[in-house]
């Protein structure tokens, strides 16, 4: 394990953040484009009519949640392991954005439940774990506002992290393992090709937003710890 | 003791992960019955609340604008079920479509439902050529409000 001295050097020679504005204006110039790629290719579905157009933010927000909160796990663990504070920031950083998706994914579900089923919600286990998934790292979220000891708050978080990052296959396999009002997921089979270009490159673009959202965040998080140990180095005298 | 603790939480949370997995749940959590498995219950299934999910048998749709009286008969393939509900159904309620409907069994074992949902399969196509998307649930909205 690192010693905190060693950890602090590491943070006070953290770099400015690198990311520059040109991957905000790729990654929502990509949405924008998607986006209107899918709205002004794909024709009126049978059922539905344009209300399936959801689909294009929705089920990759749902795919992005799911990458997000994987990131979460992956890096909670190597902090546990190797406990670096860098890992734990990204996982903080990744968690945030992950909620944030969640939440965009419970929302346009909300909105396209209301016409196609007649229904704004029903607590079925897709739904019910979808929400229970938000809950997890709403309350993750709050834990690390909560906590002020840095070493104490990345331990707690990373269990919270990886247990929490656990739900995400049961979520996923929700409408697989139990029968639910939400539909299994759909497949090039199942979909029309005309539907599938534009959901795939609306998920190219999300993940370019989710990559820059966790870097930016990741960055930030890095300058706002450098000031915590440059105002402890200040109050114990040294530098 | 810090590995004991763990351990004991790992341990725990396999646990939890197994029994979701082979078990338990699967039985239990069922948003809705068949009309099969609703009628497998006898005397035990009528005048409680419960969901009955199925298909929209086609053409067995009677809808009446003026009371806002809705009758259909919902199957699984295998057994099936009269509903009625009164109100209008979701847009996209019609005949050979998934539905759900709250309520519970009459005497005369017709269904009375107090909510009526849409379920719809994973399948996204345009309409076939001759055929017009919003034809389905205008016609049906034509009907309600007239």
């Amino acid at each position: 394990m690192i010693s905190s001295s060693d950890q602090s050097r590491d943070i006070l020679t953290a770099r400015p953040p690198r990311t520059g504005v040109w991957p905000a204006f790729v990654s929502f110039g990509a949405v924008i484009a998607a986006q209107a790629y899918a709205i002004l290719t794909s024709p009126a579905e049978g059922d539905m009519g344009h209300l399936q157009k959801i689909m294009y933010v929705h089920v990759p927000a749902a795919w992005m949640t799911f990458l997000s909160f994987f990131v979460v796990l992956v890096f909670s663990v190597r902090y546990l392991w190797r406990r670096r504070e860098n890992d734990d920031l990204i996982a903080a950083s990744a968690a945030e954005v992950g909620a944030t998706f969640n939440g965009l994914t419970l929302m346009l579900g909300m909105i396209w439940g209301r016409p196609a089923w007649g229904v704004w919600w029903v607590w079925d286990a897709r739904l019910t774990s979808t929400l229970v998934l938000f809950l997890i790292f709403v309350g993750y979220l709050a834990l690390r506002a909560f906590t002020d000891d840095a070493q104490q708050k990345a331990r707690w978080s990373a269990a919270v992290g990886a247990i929490g990052a656990l739900n995400v296959p049961i979520v996923y396999m929700s409408v697989k393992w139990w029968r639910t009002l939400h539909q299994p997921p759909s497949s090039p089979a199942t979909l029309d090709p005309r539907y599938t270009m534009g959901l795939r490159l609306n998920a190219i673009a999300l993940l370019l937003v989710m990559i820059y959202f966790i870097r930016r965040r990741y960055e930030i998080a890095r300058l706002e710890r450098a000031v915590e140990h440059m105002a402890e180095a200040a109050a114990m005298g040294g530098q | 003791m810090k590995r004991a603790w763990i351990i004991g939480g790992a341990a725990v949370i396999v646990a939890v992960f197994a029994w979701l997995l082979f078990g338990g749940l699967q039985k239990n959590v069922v948003f809705f019955l068949t009309p099969k498995e609703l009628l497998a219950k006898g005397n035990e299934g009528v005048g409680v609340p419960v969901r009955l999910g199925g298909q929209v048998k086609p053409g067995s749709v009677k809808w009446n604008a003026q009371t806002l009286d809705l009758r259909f008969t919902v199957t699984d393939g295998a057994r099936e079920m009269q509903v009625h509900s009164t109100g209008a159904p979701p847009q996209m309620f019609r005949d050979g479509m998934g539905v759900v409907v709250e309520g519970r069994v009459g005497t005369a074992g017709v269904f009375e439902a107090t909510g009526l949902m849409v379920k719809h399969s994973n399948e996204y196509r345009p309409p076939k050529p001759g055929e017009s998307a919003h034809e389905k649930y205008k016609t049906l909205l034509e009907q309600s409000t007239q």
